[in-house]
């Protein structure tokens, strides 16, 4: 049961040919057996989920089911869940349980789908390789020697290894994206606005989106329409019907125009990622679509922009964790400044501080012109380049990062280059377009991702143009030996 | 930019972390590194361009004046790490 | 050496909205500790604010009402700092571009001339919660119901030149918000609080001095206070060849006097930059029209229209347009009665003022209804009773014993208008003192009053007073 697609699955219990809760116990003993080698999930939450299996199974017969309805999935530690603990992969909040549901958990639970468990993460979604949380590094199960990529690690990881058939993530700057491309999965990150942030929590605030990752874009179409929607409790959240998004994803793409930005193919970029890469661009061309060369002119903005807004708003954002209402706190504070330091110091990572130092810096007084500023600056910049793009090309396509997966520990000390492993995928945050990537190849044993960039709110187009590159290829069906 | 152990003292109070002398220098080493990263964007000349502080460029929303929330104060301090007659304790403040 | 004072005051006033600026939780005062602390409240992690309409509404009222400019676009922006009783470690609050901007507001000064107050801005914030300092084993209690309160911070040019002006401006913002209904003003709950900046210069410097900002003077006594003693220390400061710093003090009502707040001198970077999680406010012409539609008729403009319509004193008119309700009362009195305006604002800021005094209480609760009132008038008006005999009557009214007529009929205070009645009694007194009449006839026209007193008391009050005094004139002259 665990090689099936959500798609399948859900094909498959309306067919009675499993019960939820068969297939709920299925992936819980594979979660069982090879979570130890994966380290995917911080939390795993078997009765509940046999629990809600069972409800799903009941839900069914009453003829109430609905595509996700008793299939199994998992979330982001980021996403909080009302009376499970929500650790965002870090110390601080190790015994945090949340007292409510994000919107996003809220949705998928109503479509009747059953939470395996919490997968792990960056700390506070801070990370391109899943070793800066406090529950360890994940492996990628490609290549237990080599990252999963970050910050959505354990769900990428979890899903290439089908201990579930789908999990959520977020994407402050390829948290999805990289991750999906590292393990061979495909993710979406939806246009800003179109999944509400309520309980979620917060790394950079402007930039952060949640989406699906799942084997096939068909997948991230199912559970997009269960994550995306209005919701009136975030008023960043955007109030535009949600589209079907499964209803189009057979469209063909002739006349299809693809812009390839040549900075995305430049210095810097892997030959054998780029070779998978334009493999990938020339079966789109035998599907009928048009290569535009484009230039996004900006482009080498987006890192030094994002590495000032991100750690800006993320030093605002993690001020709330000062060990008095909830969170880690230091043991018998000699005084106020003592249990702020103290219980901040002890509860965040060193990447994580390193960011809110960052931050604090660039927010400072005498400094908030020259970086905060600058970069919101650079950021209108970045995204003009996308709209005028946007005025020739339906869709932009490149690699979604530079290289395969690297070895654990073979960034973690250095972090701009693993900050430079973000490279095509932190201009979309800034800019707030959608981005897709689905697998496309293998270096080795190591898998590479291609990134679709759409205008806003085009997440329809961008799961369409997937779905047809994904049923003349069967990377997206190629399973990990030792997970098989 | 450069920064040295003292500056990055100076951050880490305003931004209430303690960091230990050990390890000031590596983060010193490493924000300089980050910051010098950041000056690229120097490179652009950007006077005129309006800053662009989110990705939507649509108005605030606002909700109807209603009471929506009750209390839930138990369930909250719940997880508090100290509380006491329904208040959060924290060591003393002094004005 | 001459020395002027500058004062700049920034004003906090809690909007009376039902729930808090940006979440559902309700605002009620003295609640149970951290019972109206939503997760929102509590800065819970994954939690978002969402902006309350009726603030801005409010906001917008009170821009209107002071000629301000009101932003059609303004911006959110977050204050970091921390503190235990800011639960997110930044406090929401208005910056670069706030809400309101350029008002001003009219003083009335001691010497009867008006002065012109500039209003720097008004922007809109969230409180912040409480903490509170007995002592829990050496430790403080935080209690956050308060946090996340609408506050509006309307800041003063540094326009005000003694604490007298600054009570006087304060009173007026006073008298402004509570009118508009934005406030419920009452200021020992915190509703309405005050920071002063202070400083001193020599008369003619061009320069400002150097200020201290007076923080939470939650008085109009105490605003006085504190900024008479703060000048006074300043003063003294310079002359002995000191120097003031920039700092931040607390008024210490018990003492009467500043102190320098040690806590709050370590130089603060509050970081402000516009909140990622709030979009910028946009007013359109149909928000701002609405709430200009909502606007009462303020105070200065009623207090004028009282001159003119009913021909009041400024005094008497400025007493009756101090709040809304004493207005709106006077106004019902005078319409009940049609007409005598005079004797309406005579009776309202008269018995009616020191009844309402004596028990403390509002306008709103006074056991006599302006109709009652009215009732009342009509009978002195139309000379049922007498002016003497109505303060009875009011007495009675006030004790809740019916309506005027009611209580004239029961206690027979009806006054005697008839003459022959009237001379009747005349001729009584006048014949029990023979000697008084024998004075007056001989020169002593004081005794005049003694006779009249003797006749009213004779009819218990009732005699027509100008009937007694013409009749008694002529009886008197024999």
């Amino acid at each position: 049961m665990h090689e099936k697609t959500i798609a399948q699955l859900g094909a498959g219990l309306a067919a009675g040919h499993f019960s939820s809760e068969e297939l709920t116990r299925a992936f819980l003993e594979r979660i069982e057996r090879f979570n130890p080698l994966l380290n995917a999930f911080i939390t795993v939450t078997a009765e509940a989920a046999l629990a809600q299996a069972r409800a799903a199974d009941e839900r069914r017969r009453r003829g109430e089911a609905g595509p996700l309805t008793g299939v199994p999935m998992a979330h982001k530690d980021i996403f909080c869940t009302d009376g499970v603990r929500t650790s965002c992969g870090s110390r601080m909040l190790d015994r945090f349980i949340a007292p409510y549901n994000a919107t996003v958990v809220e949705q998928i639970n109503a479509a009747g789908a059953v939470m395996l468990g919490k997968t792990n993460m960056d700390e506070f979604a801070m990370g391109s390789s899943n070793e800066t949380s406090f529950y360890g590094p994940v492996r990628n199960p490609w290549d237990l020697d080599a990252v999963p990529g970050g910050s959505s690690g354990g769900s990428a990881a979890a899903v290439a290894a089908r201990l579930t058939p789908g999990a959520t993530g977020t994407d402050t700057g390829g948290s999805i994206r990289q991750p999906a491309a590292l393990c061979g999965i495909t993710g979406i990150k939806p246009t800003y606005g179109r999944v509400s942030r309520w309980g979620m929590i917060a790394y950079a605030s402007s930039l952060d989106q949640g989406g699906p990752m799942a084997r096939t874009a068909e997948d991230c179409a199912l559970l997009l329409g269960a994550m995306a929607g209005f919701d009136p409790r975030d008023s960043t959240s955007v109030d535009r019907p949600v589209p079907d998004y499964s209803a189009h994803l057979d469209q063909p793409l002739d006349g299809l125009k693809i812009g390839l930005p040549r900075e995305y193919f430049g210095a810097g970029l892997d030959s054998a990622v780029a070779q998978a890469v334009e493999a990938a661009i020339a079966e789109y061309r035998k599907l009928g679509a048009e290569m535009v060369e484009i230039s996004l002119p900006n482009s080498q903005l987006a890192i030094p922009a994002y590495y000032v807004v991100a750690p800006a708003e993320c030093s605002s954002n993690l001020a709330r964790f000062d060990g008095v209402r909830y969170g880690h706190r230091c043991e018998d504070p000699k005084d106020l400044l003592d249990l702020y330091t103290r219980s901040r110091g002890e509860g965040f990572g060193a990447e994580v501080k390193r960011r809110i130092l960052v931050g604090t810096f660039a927010l400072s007084a005498g400094y908030y012109d020259a970086y905060y500023l600058k970069a919101q600056q650079i950021r209108r910049l970045i995204s003009e380049d996308f709209r005028r793009a946007f005025t020739q090309v339906d869709v932009i396509m490149g690699p979604t990062s530079p290289t395969v997966a690297f070895n654990l520990g073979e960034k973690a000390d250095d972090p701009i280059t693993m900050y430079l492993s973000d490279i095509y995928t932190i201009a979309v945050n800034l800019a707030g377009l959608p981005g897709l990537s689905l697998p496309v190849g293998f270096v080795g044993q190591r898998p590479v991702g291609l990134q679709l960039i759409g205008d806003y709110f085009t997440e329809e187009r961008l799961l369409n143009i997937a779905h047809r590159y994904q049923q003349v290829s069967d990377w997206h069906n190629r399973a990990p030996a030792a997970f098989g | 930019m450069s920064l040295g152990p003292a500056e990055v003292a100076k951050i880490a109070h305003l931004a209430r972390l303690a960091i230990r002398d050990e390890d000031a220098p590596a983060y010193a080493r490493n924000l300089s590194a980050i910051l010098d990263l950041v000056a690229q964007m120097n490179a652009v000349d950007t006077a005129g361009v309006a800053p662009m502080a989110h990705p939507l460029d649509t108005a605030q929303r606002s909700r109807t004046d209603e009471v929506t929330e009750f209390n839930q104060r138990e369930r909250f301090q719940a997880i508090a790490p100290r509380v006491e007659a329904g208040l959060y304790l924290v060591p003393k403040v002094i004005e | 050496m001459e020395w002027e004072t500058v004062i700049g005051l920034e004003i906090h006033a809690q909007l009376a909205t039902k729930s808090k600026i940006f979440s559902g939780a309700a605002i009620a005062y003295g609640a149970e500790p951290n019972t109206q602390a939503c997760a929102i409240d509590l800065g819970m992690p994954g939690v978002l604010p969402v902006l309350n309409r009726e603030a801005a509404r409010m906001a917008v009222m009170l821009g209107l009402s002071i000629g301000a400019e009101i932003a059609r676009r303004s911006v959110f922006a977050r204050k970091n700092y921390f503190y235990p009783d800011l639960p997110k470690g930044y406090q929401i609050s208005q910056y670069e571009l706030p809400i309101v901007q350029k008002g001003r507001l009219s003083i009335d000064l001691e010497d009867g001339t008006r002065k012109v107050i500039g209003v720097t801005r008004a922007h809109l914030e969230e409180d912040a919660g409480k903490s509170l300092h007995e002592d829990f084993h050496g430790q403080s209690g935080i209690d956050l119901n308060r946090a996340g309160t609408p506050l509006l911070e309307i800041v003063s040019e540094p326009d005000l030149r003694s604490a007298k002006e600054a009570v006087a401006y304060m009173k007026k913002l006073h008298q402004m918000v509570v009118y508009l209904g934005i406030c419920d003003g009452n200021m020992q709950e915190g509703s309405f609080r005050c920071d002063a900046n202070v400083s001193v210069r020599r008369k003619g410097d061009p320069q400002f001095g150097t200020r201290a900002e007076i923080k939470n003077l939650n008085s109009f006594r105490f605003v006085e206070r504190a900024i008479e003693f703060e000048v006074e220390r300043q003063i003294d400061l310079i002359e002995s060849g000191g120097k003031v710093v920039q700092e931040t003090r607390l008024y210490d009502p018990d003492q009467g006097e500043t102190r320098s707040m040690r806590s709050k001198e370590e130089a603060n970077d509050y970081r402000y930059f516009p909140d990622p999680d709030l979009l910028p406010l946009v007013l359109d012409d149909d928000f701002i029209n609405a709430a200009r539609a909502g606007l009462p008729e303020l105070p200065d403009i009623k207090k004028q229209r009282f001159i003119t319509q009913y021909g009041l004193s400024a005094y008497d008119a400025g007493v009756l347009t101090a709040s809304r309700e004493l207005g709106d009362y006077y106004e019902a009195v005078v319409a009940a009665l049609g007409g005598e305006p005079k004797l309406c604002a005579n009776w309202v800021t008269g018995d009616l003022a020191a009844f309402l005094n004596k028990d403390n209480r509002e306008i709103a609760d006074s056991p006599v209804s302006a109709v009652r009132l009215a009732g009342l008038l009509r009978r002195i008006q139309d000379q049922t009773i007498s002016g003497k005999i109505a303060k009875e009557v009011f007495e009675a009214l006030w004790a809740g014993e019916g309506d005027a007529d009611a209580i004239i009929e029961k206690r027979g205070l009806r006054q005697i208008t008839d003459t022959s009645a009237i001379e009747k009694v005349i001729d009584g007194v006048i014949a029990a003192n023979p000697d008084q009449l024998a004075q007056y006839r001989a020169g002593k026209d004081k005794l005049f009053a003694f006779f009249v007193g003797q006749v009213m008391k004779a009819s218990k009050g009732k005699a027509n007073p100008q009937q007694v005094n013409d009749l008694l004139m002529e009886k008197l002259k024999g």
